[in-house]
């Protein structure tokens, strides 16, 4: 599904890496987690990945689905199936919610050739998954996360990967802000996509989201680098020693 | 060729006046006859506007006045297709009067359905019998110094719309003021050519009206349209006045509106740029009477070397009124834009409530915007507020909308949408704001997101 290899990558126009050579291979069923302390790159990982401006990559490869992810642009990354939820969901005045989902839903249908969804047409489709997210309608006529509360904008962002259902999902930071309601609706959606055709990364700084969302494989990233990588039980290490525990030179 | 100074550019224009004087509509009434001269003398004496003049700071228009235009004849000829199809989706069923090149067409409008105590004429009739609604309102409203192409208007005005509102009317429909302009074309060159359209709006007391303004313009071709529009807002009356300025490509348009708001009156306009070379247009309006609300707000979007002015005056010359300005401005390549809003607050003038807004959004590094905003308040107890901004298209909205695998050309004119929305929603009228956010979005080369959020919002 992913395969990064060596990936190398720092701020545009900074004289150093972020990143010193990430080696991470991800197959169709699974769900990797990244844990790692503050400034070890995790946000940087996510943001290459989903070909956000401002980073440049210094070395490296990653191959999603057969394709040099690197080398295309977010939105051909986005219909290729890679999705991102983002830590901070972008604001976007003026901007209805729906509106919003179902130009992206639709421009999906049109790269994959199906027709286009008319409003009545998506709203029925929509309708279908919002209830499961506890999404009001009025929340959905309200402008992109506008006025949203953390936990609305979180569960507006599992609700975009519902309806683009991505072959792979980033989660970057996804339980930040987010109370233990909120953490579960949105690692039910999660979970609700699983399936043996599908792999999720979780990056998070804290152990309690993979309580939910229960992954196959922990990696620790430290200093730009991938230092462990273990099964579930390396979280519930990470969490009884504190990162200084398995990373020394973290604390 | 001698230096040209302010005063020599505009002999040309004093010479055409006196050539055509004699058969302007109103000719030989003493009272117009003075109006007209006043006006070419005032012109003569004050020149038309340069680098220094400050008013016009921000916009040159020596290049215009180097032209001389040749006042617009009346003109019978039919419509071209595309103007003819624009003025249909326009008008539909509601009723219009249509201008061209400044005179009324009878063929081309329809005037039923307005309603008791709605009268409209046109100016050519009302200046050729003396009517008396013209003798005691035009020209009176307020003085057009520092306004050339005002006093070119009032010198040179031969035809326009009167709109007579009887006390407590109520207009029955929306009435369409559409202004087309059209190249006239000799011997296969094009004649620059003016066109002095000049209306007159007298709302009775407590009456009510909607009025939706257009300008049209068809093919290349230096065209010049120096509109002027009187109107007045009596005692509790209520007029809604919507205009869209989408002229041709090569058209220039300069145009103004001076209005007067009697107590508790309420005036409610919003102006959309979409075209035209070069164009400015003026509002100057008095809150003459106490609790008056007047809002004058807009929206314009210029690409290519185009040139828009937006010049604003609102003066609060009694207590208790609102006002409110809301503009905002999109430019393209090297397109350039002036947005001056200016409110004046009286010393009588206590309790006033005054708002301006202006923002533009730059989607080109060389695209620019001039903003001056101006506050002058004599009163002591008033709330008045302004803000101008400028900035760029948000890189992290522009991000978010492709990280969902929306194409970068469809975000970006859905943010552009966006952005302008917001001051569309001041639009009271719901079948205009409609209207005008579509126009904004076939504008901006889209046409789909537009109607699909409209019925988006209907459905959910």
């Amino acid at each position: 599904m992913l395969e990064i290899k060596d990936l190398r990558a720092r701020v545009a126009g900074e004289g150093e890496d972020i990143l010193h050579g990430i080696d991470l291979s991800l197959s169709a069923g699974e769900v990797h987690a990244i844990m790692g302390p503050n400034g070890s790159g995790k946000s940087t990982l996510s943001h290459v990945l989903a070909g956000r401006e401002g980073y440049e990559v210094t070395g490296g490869t990653v191959t999603f689905r057969g394709e040099d992810l690197l080398d295309l642009e977010p939105e051909e990354r986005s219909r290729a199936g890679l999705f991102l939820a983002f830590q901070y969901p972008i604001e976007i005045p003026g901007v209805t919610t729906t509106t919003f989902l179902r130009t992206a839903v639709n421009a999906h249908r049109k790269a994959r050739g199906e027709e286009e969804l008319d409003p009545m047409q998506f709203l029925k489709h929509l309708r279908k998954k919002t209830k499961a997210l506890a999404i009001s309608d009025e929340m959905l006529k309200r402008p992109v996360n506008v006025g949203f509360s953390g936990g609305e904008k979180k569960r507006n962002e599992i609700l975009q990967m519902a309806l683009l259902e991505p072959y792979m999902a980033v989660l970057d930071e996804t339980d930040s802000g987010l109370d233990i309601d909120a953490l579960k609706v949105v690692a039910d959606g999660v979970n609700a996509l699983r399936s043996p055709e599908r792999a999720t990364l979780v990056i998070t700084h804290y152990q309690r989201l993979l309580d939910y969302i229960v992954p196959d494989h922990v990696h620790v990233l430290a200093g730009g680098r991938i230092v462990r990588s273990g099964g579930k039980e390396l979280a519930h290490e990470l969490e009884a020693k504190g990162y200084a525990g398995i990373v020394p030179e973290a604390a | 060729m001698a230096k040209s100074t302010p005063q020599s550019l505009v002999v040309p224009y004093a010479d055409a006046f006196e050539r055509v004087a004699g058969g302007l509509p109103g000719a030989g009434t003493p009272w117009i006859d003075a109006l007209r001269r006043g006006a070419v003398e005032g012109l003569r004496a004050e020149g038309f506007p340069h680098r220094k003049t400050e008013a016009w700071k921000y916009t040159d228009v020596r290049r215009v006045v180097q032209t001389v235009f040749e006042p617009a004849a009346a003109d019978d000829r039919p419509l071209p297709a595309d103007i003819a199809a624009d003025l249909a989706e326009t008008v539909g069923e509601e009723p219009a009067a249509v201008f061209v090149n400044g005179r009324f067409r009878a063929d081309l409008s329809q005037l039923d359905g307005l309603g008791k105590g709605v009268h409209v004429s046109t100016l050519a009739e009302g200046l050729a019998r003396d009517d008396g609604l013209l003798s005691s309102h035009l020209g009176q409203l307020m003085a057009i110094d520092g306004m050339p192409f005002a006093r070119l208007n009032t010198a040179l005005m031969a035809d326009g719309l009167v709109l007579r509102l009887d006390r407590g009317a109520e207009a029955a429909a929306t009435l369409h003021l559409v202004s087309i302009t059209l190249p006239v074309v000799e011997d296969g060159e094009a004649v620059p050519t003016a066109a002095y359209p000049r209306h007159l709006i007298v709302a009775g007391a407590n009456s009510r009206a909607k009025l939706v303004e257009t300008h049209l313009g068809g093919g290349e071709g230096g065209m010049l349209a120096a509109g002027l529009t009187e109107i007045s807002v009596g005692e509790g009356a209520r007029l809604a006045h919507y205009r869209h300025q989408a002229d041709s490509a090569s058209a220039t348009n300069i145009a103004a509106a001076l209005v007067r708001l009697s107590k508790d009156a309420v005036y409610e306009s919003f102006s959309l740029v979409t075209g035209a070379e070069l164009s400015r247009y003026e509002a100057h309006a008095v809150l003459d009477g106490p609790g008056a609300d007047c809002r004058i707000s807009g929206a314009y979007l210029v690409d290519g070397n185009r040139h828009a002015d937006l010049t604003i005056v609102i003066t609060h010359a009694q207590p208790d009124g609102r006002s409110r300005q809301v503009f905002k401005g999109v430019l393209d390549d090297q397109a350039r834009a002036a947005f001056q809003g200016r409110i004046e607050v009286a010393r009588e003038a206590q309790r006033t409530d005054g708002h301006q807004l202006n923002k533009a959004l730059l989607l080109s590094p060389k695209a620019e915007i001039d903003a001056k905003p101006e506050l002058e308040i004599f009163a002591d107890d008033v709330k008045c507020s302004h803000g101008a901004t400028a900035g760029r298209l948000d890189p992290q909205g522009l991000f978010y909308l492709r990280s969902r695998g929306i194409d970068e050309a469809v975000a970006r004119r859905l943010l552009v949408e966006a952005f302008v929305q917001d001051a569309i929603d001041e639009i009271e009228d719901e079948a205009v704001r409609a209207r005008f956010h579509a126009a904004v979005s076939r504008r901006l080369g889209g046409g789909e997101a537009a109607t699909l959020s409209a019925s988006e919002e209907t459905a959910a």
